[in-house]
């Protein structure tokens, strides 16, 4: 929250965390509920990932500060997501790459 | 020497060192989880049709322990607040439900890997009968054996043992599996107990990263994850305890401790957000 670390402003802060910790749960919740109703296996697949990113955004985006950080932070974690985008990549291209595989 | 940048920002970077260090720290494990997570989707695409295990986990506990570490990333953030109001003895109540927590974390954690450790799955020669799986009983051994294999019980020259078959569950998805954790709960028919000649037996296996691709790659995920929550339970319990004198002497450095320890905590939960669903419920 960069600047905005004055007293008011955690207080205001603090109504905030508590929201978003409640939808965590809420979230979680959706989560387990997701996986019981067959939506077809890559359907429930996307929307558990899905529910799992937007939990990750609150908690990365808030808890974490993400959201009004310092432009080095943002760029160490764009070269983090580049790498990490690579990977992936680099997984289901060796995926397809099995003779007979991937489709 | 006194240790630069602990609380002013540096021109260059807009930060105080620490919070640098831990976002590049956080960078390379995101890398670390990432080569992890990567081979899980490796193994798992490529696991011969219908061979990757479903419903083996417990739900209700894996649910009850996302819960608690998501409470413990409220009471982590509410811990720095605290402080940033100049409250310290609101600081030392939320800091230590956060190390509470992480410690409940940790026994329920410990809990699913024992009842892993104790529960069988056994193959049979005859490529007709299918698997089983269950809780076993073998002569001079009391109660449920820890890491039987076939190997022991041929060393042991062993003649039969028993198996208490799982009973019959749905599981996420709504496919039918025979057993797993939630099998415990004690739903659906108790299938009678069988008594099995280890001549008949191809292979007998606990639940333990030897099992199967599906559960060395459980192990070694939600091994690594529990480390990092060990790790980052005695930072925490450091900077509650004897690190918190600094409060008294520097305490917007010691504010900035609690913000970087909380930082590393919320990672280690986002590591669970994405673990949990996957490892779980997929």
């Amino acid at each position: 929250m960069g600047d905005g670390h004055s007293k008011e402003d955690i207080k205001k802060h603090i109504k905030l965390y508590i929201g978003i910790f409640i939808a965590l749960l809420i979230g979680t919740v959706l989560t387990v509920a997701a996986a019981y109703v067959d939506l077809g296996h890559k359907a429930n697949i996307a929307l558990a990932l899905f529910i799992a990113s937007v939990k990750a955004f609150l908690v990365a985006g808030f808890f974490m500060h993400l959201t009004t950080e310092k432009k080095t932070i943002y760029t160490i974690l764009v070269c983090t997501v580049i790498f990490f985008i690579g990977l992936m990549a680099l997984t289901i291209m060796a995926h397809y790459d099995v003779p007979g595989a991937g489709h | 020497m006194d240790v630069p940048y602990t609380t002013k920002p540096r021109s260059d970077t807009g930060l105080y060192n620490a919070k640098l260090g831990i976002w590049l720290f956080l960078a390379s494990e995101v890398m670390l989880f990432g080569a992890l997570f990567s081979s899980y989707i490796l193994l798992r695409v490529n696991a011969l049709e219908g061979t990757w295990p479903h419903g083996l986990l417990n739900i209700p506990i894996g649910t009850f322990n996302t819960a608690v570490l998501i409470s413990s990333s409220i009471t982590v953030v509410m811990a720095w607040a605290s402080l940033k109001l100049g409250k310290f003895n609101h600081f030392k109540i939320y800091q230590g439900l956060t190390i509470l927590c992480a410690l409940a974390f940790m026994v329920i954690k410990s809990v699913e890997y024992k009842d892993k450790f104790t529960h069988y799955e056994v193959w049979f020669n005859d490529h007709e009968k299918k698997s089983i799986r269950g809780h076993i009983e073998v002569p001079g051994e009391e109660g449920n054996p820890w890491f039987m294999t076939h190997k022991k019980l041929a060393e042991r020259k062993i003649e039969t043992i028993k198996i208490h078959p799982d009973p019959k569950v749905t599981v996420a998805s709504g496919k039918e599996a025979h057993g797993g954790a939630e099998a415990h709960d004690g739903h659906g028919d108790h299938p009678p107990v069988q008594e099995i000649k280890v001549a008949d037996i191809k292979r007998l296996s606990a639940f333990v990263p030897a099992h199967s691709t599906y559960f060395a790659i459980y192990f070694t995920l939600t091994a690594l994850h529990a480390l990092h929550v060990m790790g980052g339970a005695l930072v925490m319990a450091y900077l509650w305890g004897p690190g918190s004198k600094m409060w008294k002497t520097d305490p917007e450095r010691f504010t900035n401790r609690i913000e970087v320890s909380g930082l590393f905590w919320h990672f280690v939960d986002l590591v669970w957000i994405f673990l949990f669903p996957v490892l779980y419920l997929l």
